[in-house]
């Protein structure tokens, strides 16, 4: 493909799965028991009353109208794009803090063997406590940190968290990618007698191109989603986290409401992963041999 | 194409002071220690390179000619013996960058253009815009790609990069030249072609040179002696001494000394004894 050019192909067939997943919804709510599908005493689908499914363009509908019924409220979409923005932010927060911790562990894996072998088992472990434990947690040792003048707030402890989920993928991926240059070019720069610190600019970096954009992709839909999850956990007002909360409270009296925040969400992950895609655009010429290849 | 002139500046044409030999190699052994038990690759070699002097190694597969030129540029150790190259140890020669060297493989690094591969060594050792600028289009030229010069090396066939590659490890003028078979892709009018052009800056700047090659009538062309070696464990096995004259052109491959020197480089690598003739083989056997 030519390098710089958006593909309008992936474009199309996003917009006609998103379609299709409309159409899916649509028929099994017109076709499905009202009581849903249980196996076993167990429901694996569904009840399809509106109730339980909302028709897609009452979700719509209702998102185009106030939040609630006080005078002047703002309509529900809007109120999902301010959470939305707030959860942007502390999602980035995570991110950048989540990368610049996966890529110095990488880089201390890539320079000491020794390093390699300690940190990898803790690497495996750290993502195998789960989320929701780690929560409470994060909270309240922060609530104990005191950092000169800044005092520890919650969207910190949110980032946090969403860095801790961000930084796994990244660490992994810059790892091969730092280790990915052959043996004729780590040669070479040992005939050129270059430092440690040129090698990686001018060699390992580059070639850790393509390792470093699929790792991104993945740590920004791990810091999205650990935000949200983070906010819900630790009760932090204002994110798209909270809102799904809060909306799904008002569960029975107003069930189109709630899938509103979620869409917000599926949205704020696309939205990322597109600026992800542009900038994978935007380092086309480290990526010239995944394109051959 | 057969104008193609590198202006060579004149720092680079000092003679080498003082008796000090390109590379001198004594004694030397290598063992590689894998896990399926240990090869001996290279096994009491002995080799003397005079400055500006142009040497071939030549020999089967496996024989340890790689090996051989990986530890006069310290990317290698060896087991035992001694490597000096201008009168210091190999690992000061490599960072006094007292040689450029051409691999097997071209080994561009493909996020950068032709011109920008060329000018690594340059780049990298801090030479300013203005030098690098003109020794990059003066050494596309003198590989006959100028036209290239923002092409990717993905664009180019592979016997363009293996070009590419030439041209950059001639790029800071070194004294000494480690090529390992650097014409092995290509063709054989643009391999001639590059023998000339070697042969031509090799004598102009000065360097010396370790080339090697499979190929009998390319060491024979190119080189002052050409070294025979043999594999298990790897050894220099035999000599020949070439010296076809600074006059080397395309007559040249037609002369009869020069088959005579093919002939005995042939000899001398099925260990057959060497007839007299212009070229001198030595068995060292
Ligand atoms: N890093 C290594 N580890 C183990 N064995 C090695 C290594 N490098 C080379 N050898 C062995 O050393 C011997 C000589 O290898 P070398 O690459 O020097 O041969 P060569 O003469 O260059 O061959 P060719 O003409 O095929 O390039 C071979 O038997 C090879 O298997
Ligand atoms: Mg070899």
């Amino acid at each position: 493909m030519a390098v710089g050019s958006v593909r309008w192909r992936p474009v199309a067939l996003g917009a006609a799965g998103v379609l299709g997943l409309v159409v899916l919804w649509e028929g099994y709510k017109a076709l499905g028991p009202a009581e849903g599908v249980t196996v076993a005493g167990q429901a694996v689908l569904p009840r399809t009353t509106d109730l339980g499914m909302p028709h897609v363009w009452d979700m719509i509908g209702r998102a185009l109208e106030p939040a609630t019924s006080i005078e002047g409220a703002a309509p529900v979409w809007l109120a999902v794009v301010q959470a939305a923005l707030v959860t942007l932010g502390t999602a980035t927060a995570g991110l950048l803090l989540g990368t610049v911790v996966g890529i110095l562990l990488a880089l201390l894996m890539q320079r000491f063997v020794v390093a390699e072998w300690a940190v990898q088992p803790w690497l495996i472990l750290s993502q195998t406590v789960p989320l929701i434990a780690l929560a409470p947690l994060v909270v309240s040792w922060g609530g104990r940190l005191q950092l000169g003048p800044v005092q520890w707030e919650t969207w910190m402890s949110v980032g946090v968290i969403a860095s801790y989920l961000a930084f796994f993928p990244m660490a992994v991926g810059a790892l091969r990618g730092l280790k990915s240059p052959e043996a004729a070019h780590t040669d070479l720069f040992r005939t050129y007698a270059t430092s440690w610190w040129t090698t990686l600019l001018r060699l390992r970096l580059p070639a850790a191109v393509p390792y470093l954009l699929p790792a991104l992709r993945l740590a920004t839909a791990a810091a999205i989603l650990g935000a949200v999850v983070a906010e819900v956990s630790t009760g932090h007002k204002g994110g798209i986290g909270r809102l799904i909360i809060e909306y799904a409270q008002s569960g029975s009296a107003d069930p189109a409401k709630a899938w509103a925040p979620i869409a917000g969400a599926v949205l704020l992950g696309l939205f990322a992963a597109g600026l992800v895609y542009l900038l994978g655009l935007a380092l086309g010429r480290y990526r010239r041999q995944e394109e051959t290849a | 194409m057969t104008q193609d002139r590198l202006t060579v500046p004149a720092t680079a044409t000092t003679p080498t002071s003082g008796g000090d030999p390109a590379v001198r190699v004594a004694g030397v052994d290598k063992v590689f220690t894998g896990r399926r038990g240990q090869v001996e690759a290279l096994h009491q070699v002995d080799l003397v390179v005079d400055p500006g002097e142009f040497v071939s190694l030549i020999g089967p597969s496996g024989c340890g000619k790689s090996t051989l030129l990986r530890l006069v540029a310290d990317l290698d150790s060896p087991t035992a013996g001694t490597i000096e190259v201008f009168g210091k140890s190999a690992r000061r020669a490599r960072l006094d960058q007292d040689y450029g060297i051409a691999f097997q493989s071209a080994g561009l690094l493909p996020w950068r253009s032709v011109a920008d591969n060329v000018e690594l060594p340059l780049r990298l050792h801090g030479a300013d815009g203005a030098t690098r600028r003109g020794r990059v289009a003066e050494l596309l030229e003198m590989v006959g790609l100028s036209e290239f010069a923002g092409s990717f090396p993905d664009q180019l066939s592979g016997g363009m990069q293996q070009r590419v590659a030439i041209a950059r490890s001639l790029a800071e003028n070194p004294r000494l030249l480690l090529m390992d078979e650097p014409f092995g892709a290509l063709d054989e009018m643009t391999r001639e072609r590059m023998q000339s052009e070697l042969v031509r800056i090799t004598s102009e700047t000065g360097a010396a040179v370790v080339f090697v090659t499979h190929s009998i009538p390319e060491a024979v062309f190119l080189s002052h002696r050409v070294v025979v070696m043999t594999p298990r464990p790897g050894r220099i096995t035999g000599e020949v001494d070439v010296r076809l004259g600074d006059q080397r052109d395309e007559d040249l491959r037609e002369d009869e000394r020069f088959f005579a020197a093919v002939t005995a480089v042939r000899e001398a690598l099925h260990g057959r004894p060497t007839p007299a003739s212009g070229a001198h083989g030595r068995d060292l056997r």
